[in-house]
């Protein structure tokens, strides 16, 4: 076994070049090594400029998400050993804008997770006195797939529509709407539906599902967005056949 | 998204460009447009339909006049395309349907297996009730 292995990382410096690069640096291969520790190896002792976001190391924060040999993945949860014997390319995220080597821009998706309102609403609070609102383990179950998103992207880095529309909602936004639409506690789903339902919004995906695919966490926004098509369809006839609802 | 605000550390975005040819770098996003590409044949089939029930409807001569137009080399050759683009259109659906379906039965979720396997046990069931119509009934 080869005792060192190449990243590609791509590096893209506004103050000097018009567009990103990529530089070759040699690391140790180690089995237990996964891409970030490369990286991070690189940071210390090889290239102290080289800019990139993470903070766990264990699947849990979603800030290390890069594009690895031309796919999302999370470079923590993402063995060296997976790409031998190399070269690994490591490029930002795709469909974001990139402000520095492999860091992009998350402030669309930032706004558009806020638009969905991902927290329970409710239309009046209980009193405290009358204890907290109380869950069955099969409620539980209908949104607890959606409630292990870790806003990570490569959801969105993965979809072709956001892609070519900056303007779609996108997969985790969408499946995280859906987390609180399927909880028993919450009492916003007509609210989330607006935003939802609009054309940027689950209309504008066409179900190529690879957002599902490359999903760190088996969260399914795909399965997400058809299950709310559904539901908003559904809406859709309940509003036509009977308008004074929601007024 | 906006490009106002603050900007001293943030000089210059770089904002790659999707190529127009993205759909060929990978089979699964080929996969997808040509599963997109095959509705056009669903709707040939069904456009395929009308024209024979606008034969049927002129009586003997006229659905004659259609057998002889179907077996033409062109059509033919168009029809078995689109035959296939069929099959892959309800394939591909069929084994997406789990995913915009939920169902649960005493509290638990059906299995994905299960709603594919019913779709396509329907898909069998309703060929064969036409077959049956048509060559044996």
């Amino acid at each position: 076994m080869a005792d060192r292995i190449v990243l590609e990382v791509a590096r893209y410096r506004p103050e000097a070049e018009a567009e990103p690069t990529l530089q070759r640096y040699e690391v140790p291969f180690r089995k237990d090594w996964v891409i970030l520790d490369g990286l991070n190896h690189i940071k210390d002792h090889l290239d102290g400029t080289l800019a990139y976001r993470w903070s766990c190391r264990m699947g849990v924060c979603g800030s290390c998400g890069m594009t690895v040999n031309g796919e999302p993945k999370l470079t923590c949860a993402t063995f060296l050993s997976d790409y031998a014997p190399g070269p690994v390319r490591v490029e930002p995220l795709r469909n974001f804008p990139i402000i520095r080597d492999v860091i992009v821009d998350i402030g669309d998706f930032m706004k558009k997770l806020s638009a969905v309102k991902p927290w329970i609403i409710r239309d009046s609070e209980k009193p405290l006195a009358e204890g907290e609102y109380r869950q069955t383990p099969d409620e539980l179950d209908h949104y607890k797939q959606y409630s292990m998103c870790i806003n990570c992207m490569l959801c969105y880095a993965a979809c072709p529509v956001y892609g070519l529309d900056p303007e779609f909602l996108g997969p985790a936004a969408i499946a995280l709407g859906q987390r609180y639409n399927l909880d028993s506690r919450d009492q916003g789903a007509r609210e989330r539906h607006k935003i939802l339902s609009k054309h940027d919004g689950i209309w504008s995906c066409t179900f190529v599902g690879e957002c599902t695919k490359v999903c760190p966490k088996n969260v399914d926004p795909a399965g997400a967005i058809q299950r709310y098509k559904l539901t908003s369809a559904l809406e859709w006839v309940k509003d036509f056949v009977m308008p004074w609802r929601g007024q | 998204m906006s490009d106002s605000g603050y900007r001293e550390f943030r000089p210059r975005w770089y904002r790659p460009r999707m190529s127009t040819w993205w759909w060929l770098k990978r089979w699964s996003s080929l996969a997808f447009i040509l599963r997109e590409l095959s509705s056009i044949f669903v709707a040939w089939f069904v456009v395929f339909f009308l024209i024979l029930v606008g034969a049927l409807g002129r009586g003997g001569h006229g659905y004659h006049e259609f057998l002889s137009w179907a077996a033409s080399p062109s059509i033919v050759i168009l029809n078995a395309v689109s035959l296939a683009f069929i099959v892959f259109h309800a394939i591909t659906w069929f084994n997406l349907a789990p995913q915009a379906m939920v169902v649960r039965l005493g509290g638990k979720r059906v299995p994905a297996a299960l709603i594919a396997g019913a779709n396509y046990g329907a898909w069998v069931v309703t060929s064969a009730i036409v077959a049956w119509l048509i060559v044996g009934g």
